[in-house]
C-alpha cells in the first residue's frame, strides 16, 4: 500500500491544474469461489474474477482504456535446481540453486501482452509479470556463480512444463469499458492450501489501483480424513495399510485356490 | 475414469493404475521377486511425487508376496528354516543401510550412490545369469545333460564352513555364515535402494546354494514380505507418504496379476525361466546406464520441499 501511496502521490503531481483533492479510481474485486472443495472425481478447476473500476464525478477522464493484471501466487516451497554437468564419462548433479519461498503455482492473466501495458522498470519494481517475479533479486538465494540467470529460467520452464507457472496476454477480458473478468486456470497438480489473488489496475502505464484476495484449496470429506489419520496417527495409519495388503493377498489366495 | 489421491494430492487414471499393478504383479509372481525396481520408475513417471511412490509401492508388495508365500506354504514350496535365517540378517543389514544411506545423503550424491549402485547390481547379476543360462541351453542343444543336480564333491568350500546347518526342504546341508552374509548383504542394499531385493536373493539362492528353483521362489517371497512390511511401516510413520487409495489399486490389481504370474511361472522350463529373469535384469540395468551416459534432454531438475508456515 505504502508504495501504492507513493504512485498515487505522483499521478497528483503530474497533474497540478486539478484543484481540491484528486480522487482516482477504485478498484472492486470478487472471485466467484473463496474455498475449493477437493473430493474423490477432482481434476482441476478454474476460479472466476470479476472486476469493476469505479469513477467519481472529479475522476479525470482517461485518453486510453485501462489495463488489468491479475496475479496468483499457491503456497511458498523451498525449490532446488539442480544442473547435471558431465564428468568424465557420466553426467551427474553439480551446480544447484535454492529458491527460499517460490510459490508452488503462479500465473499471470493480462489484458494485453504485459510489454505493452507497463514499462520495464515499473514491471521490475513492482513484480508485475512472470519474469518480472522471477528474476527479482529476493527470489533466490544469492549464489557465486554466474549462471543464476540459467537456472531461474530452468524453473520457469519446468514449472511451465507441469502447468504451474503460465502467463496469458489475454487472461483478462473487459465486458464494458468499467467491468472486466478473468478466468484462473488450476490444474489439479496444483497443490492444496493458500493462494493470493492480486488484481492491479492500469491506465497508460501507470498503476492506479490493487487489490488482493485470497482463496483456499482444501482437501474435503474421505481425502481430507485420510489425510488426517496419515499425519496424526501414522503407526496406526501404517499398521491398517499392512494390514489392508496381507488381507488382500490372503484373499487372493482363497479366491485363486484351485491347484 | 480418475480419482483423487490424498496423500499424494493429484489425480490418477483408475484403470491406469490398474494396469500397471497388474503388470508388475505378473513379473513379481513369475520372478519371485518383489518388483519394486519395476514399479517405483513407473509411478514417478506418472508424476507422483518419488517419497510417496517408493512409500506406497511397498504395500502392493506385500499383498502380492504374501499371496505367493501362501501358495508355496500350501505346495510345500517354502523353507522356513533358510527363510527365517534371510530374515534376521536381512534386518540387521537394513540398519546398517539406513546409517550408510543418511551418510550419503549429508556428502551430496545420494542420486548418484543409488543410480551407480543400480546399474552395478544389475548388470553383475544379470550377465552372470545371462551367461549361465546359454550355457545350460548350449548343453543341452549338443546332447549333453545339465547337472541340474549337486553330486558330491562339487560343493564350494565356504559351504563347508563351521556352523552347519542342514535345511531338508532345500536339501542343503550347509554353514550358516555364508547365508547370513547374504542375508546382510541384501537387507543393506534394500534399505541404501529401496527395494526388496528380491532379485539378488533368487539369484544366489540359485546359483551359490543351489536350491531347487520352486523352493528358491517360496522362499525369497517370504523375505521379502517381512522386510517390506517393517519398511511399509517405517515409511508411514517417519516419512507419512503412505497414499492408500494408491496402495488400494495397485493391490488389486497386483494380486491378480501375480496370480497369473505364479501359475505361468511354475510351468515354465528351470533354464528358460533364468534366462527371462537375467534379460529383465540387463534391460534395467542398461536403462539406468544409458540414463548416466547419455546427455540429458534437460540437464536441469527441480526439487520441492514443502514449506509448513
Amino acid at each position: 500500500m505504502k508504495r501504492l501511496r507513493l504512485v498515487l502521490m505522483g499521478l497528483m503531481l503530474m497533474v497540478p491544474a486539478w484543484s481540491g483533492p484528486v480522487s482516482a479510481e477504485t478498484l472492486i474485486t470478487s472471485l466467484s469461489n473463496h474455498r475449493v472443495l477437493i473430493n474423490s472425481n477432482y481434476t482441476g478447476t478454474s476460479i472466476a474474477v470479476f472486476g469493476a473500476i469505479e469513477r467519481d464525478a472529479q475522476t479525470i477522464a482517461r485518453a486510453t482504456g485501462y489495463d488489468v493484471v491479475v496475479t496468483v501466487r499457491g503456497p511458498r516451497q523451498l525449490l532446488t535446481v539442480r544442473e547435471k554437468q558431465k564428468v568424465g564419462p557420466i553426467w551427474i548433479n553439480q551446480e544447484q540453486q535454492k529458491f527460499p519461498s517460490a510459490p508452488a503455482y503462479l500465473s499471470v492473466l493480462t489484458s494485453k501482452p504485459i510489454a505493452e501495458i507497463t514499462s520495464d522498470q515499473l514491471r521490475q519494481r513492482q513484480k508485475i509479470g512472470l519474469r518480472a517475479i522471477i528474476s527479482a533479486p529476493d527470489f533466490t538465494y544469492v549464489r557465486g556463480g554466474g549462471a543464476d540467470r540459467e537456472f531461474r529460467e530452468a524453473l520457469y520452464r519446468l514449472k511451465a512444463q507441469e502447468g504451474l507457472y503460465l502467463e496469458e496476454e489475454r487472461g483478462v477480458t473487459f465486458l464494458t469499458p468499467d467491468i472486466f473478468r478473468a478466468s484462473i486456470p488450476l490444474p489439479a497438480t496444483a497443490p492444496p492450501g493458500e493462494y493470493d489473488v492480486q488484481v492491479v489496475l492500469f491506465a497508460d502505464t501507470v498503476i492506479l489501483a490493487s487489490t488482493t484476495t485470497h482463496f483456499e484449496l482444501v482437501k474435503t470429506g474421505f481425502e481430507e480424513q485420510v489425510g488426517a489419520v496419515a499425519r496424526d496417527w501414522s503407526l496406526l495409519y501404517g499398521l491398517a495399510t499392512a494390514l489392508l495388503a496381507l488381507a488382500f493377498g490372503w484373499l487372493a489366495n482363497i479366491i485363486f485356490r484351485r491347484d | 475414469m480418475q480419482i483423487y489421491l490424498p496423500i499424494a494430492e493429484m489425480p490418477v487414471s483408475v484403470l491406469l493404475i490398474l494396469g500397471m499393478g497388474a503388470a508388475v504383479g505378473f513379473i513379481s509372481g513369475l520372478f519371485g521377486i518383489g518388483g519394486g525396481f519395476l514399479m517405483t520408475p513407473l509411478l514417478i513417471f506418472l508424476g507422483i511425487p518419488p517419497a510417496v511412490a517408493v512409500a506406497t509401492q511397498s504395500a502392493q508388495i506385500v499383498a502380492s508376496s504374501t499371496t505367493s508365500v501362501l501358495g508355496a506354504i500350501r505346495r510345500n514350496a517354502l523353507d522356513r528354516k533358510l527363510g527365517a535365517i534371510l530374515v534376521g540378517g536381512g534386518l540387521v543389514g537394513s540398519a546398517l543401510g539406513v546409517w550408510f544411506f543418511a551418510a550419503a545423503r549429508r556428502a551430496g550424491q545420494l542420486d548418484l550412490v543409488i543410480v551407480l549402485s543400480y546399474v552395478t547390481l544389475f548388470s553383475v547379476v544379470g550377465s552372470l545369469m545371462l551367461k549361465e543360462s546359454i550355457r545350460e541351453f548350449w548343453t543341452k542343444r549338443r546332447g549333453g545333460t545339465v547337472r541340474l543336480r549337486r553330486q558330491a564333491g562339487e560343493h564350494a568350500p565356504y559351504l563347508g564352513w563351521p556352523l552347519r546347518m542342514r535345511f531338508y526342504r532345500s536339501k542343503l546341508y550347509v554353514s550358516v555364515i555364508p547365508i547370513l552374509l547374504l542375508s546382510l548383504f541384501i537387507g543393506f542394499a534394500g534399505a541404501v535402494l529401496g527395494i526388496g531385493g528380491g532379485f539378488i536373493v533368487v539369484p544366489a539362492l540359485l546359483y551359490i546354494f543351489r536350491v531347487p528353483t520352486n523352493v528358491v521362489v517360496g522362499t525369497s517371497q517370504f523375505q521379502i514380505v517381512c522386510t517390506t512390511l517393517v519398511a511399509l511401516i517405517l515409511h508411514a510413520v517417519m516419512n507419512q507418504a503412505v497414499d492408500m487409495v494408491l496402495a488400494l489399486l495397485l493391490i488389486v490389481g497386483g494380486v491378480f496379476g501375480a496370480q497369473f504370474g505364479a501359475r505361468i511361472g511354475r510351468n515354465l522350463r528351470a533354464e528358460l525361466f533364468r534366462f527371462l529373469l537375467a534379460i529383465l535384469l540387463l534391460a534395467v540395468g542398461l536403462r539406468f546406464g544409458l540414463e548416466l551416459v547419455l546427455q540429458p534432454e534437460e540437464p536441469f531438475s527441480l526439487t520441492a520441499q514443502e514449506q509448513r508456515q
